[in-house]
């Protein structure tokens, strides 16, 4: 997912072109889940291995700045926690 | 006097045991306000339980008969385990989450990846992390950062 945080306009750009340019990636063979070391073992609703759920903030370099891990599947990160973390790249 | 067979509150106990566990993946998990804590779905089960202890009252009370006190304890013992998986669920199941302790950390580069989009094309995080948002902004900067969101998938 990619997502452009930029500060001076990011009130008014949000609003106008929802701010975000979702990108869905297909990891199949969970290849990439494991890089990261997300991969739940068979806990797909067909037994499959997926990815626990995480959310990780890059700055443009790449570097990790912002992450969410959470300890309970059912609870995620808001919208605002995230554009909180997004505005702290700064 | 004819023996009452059917306990009306028993079954009622029941069936809003059985709303309250169902509606929380059809209704309630939807939302953050009543995914996170499922307070609607134990308000339900507060429901059910006053109207399983209005039946108890019925059955200690003597005015059912012998095949439907069995039925009756049949469902008690039903509506308390819908009642018992639903906080297993809730409050265990769930936070069943493999350690991950390899997943990269604050200050570390994330691990190069390169995977395909729902358009088949190949996109790799550098590409994300250089390529501008929008050509036609004059500035045409790259992206400030990327949030990635690793998803389970299925719901």
């Amino acid at each position: 997912m990619a997502i452009s945080v930029d500060a001076p306009d990011v009130s008014a750009e949000l609003c106008r072109k929802a701010g975000y340019t979702y990108t869905f990636l297909s990891d199949p063979n969970a290849e990439v889940i494991r890089r990261y070391d997300l991969l739940h073992p068979g806990a797909g609703v067909n037994g499959q291995d997926i990815a626990r759920p995480a959310e990780f903030l890059l700055d443009s370099s790449g570097v990790v700045r912002w992450v969410n891990l959470t300890e309970d599947f059912r609870v995620r990160a808001t919208p605002e926690e995230m554009l909180k973390a997004g505005k702290a790249l700064h | 006097m004819r023996k009452l067979r059917w306990n009306w509150p028993i079954w009622l106990g029941f069936l809003f045991s059985l709303l309250a566990f169902m509606s929380y993946p059809l209704v309630f998990a939807r939302f953050p306000v009543t995914r996170n804590v499922p307070w609607v779905n134990f308000l339900l089960f507060g429901v059910s339980a006053t109207f399983l202890f209005l039946g108890l009252r019925r059955i200690f009370g003597g005015a059912q008969s012998f095949l439907g006190k069995i039925v009756s304890l049949i469902l008690i013992f039903l509506t308390v385990s819908i009642f018992c998986v639903f906080c297993f669920v809730i409050f265990h199941a769930t936070k069943q989450l493999p350690a991950s302790i390899g997943a990269p950390k604050i200050g570390q580069k994330a691990p190069e990846f390169a995977l395909r989009d729902t358009r088949k094309n190949l996109v790799s995080l550098a590409t994300l992390l250089s390529t501008p948002l929008d050509p036609s902004h004059p500035s045409r900067r790259a992206p400030e950062g990327v949030l990635l969101i690793f998803y389970r998938g299925y719901w």
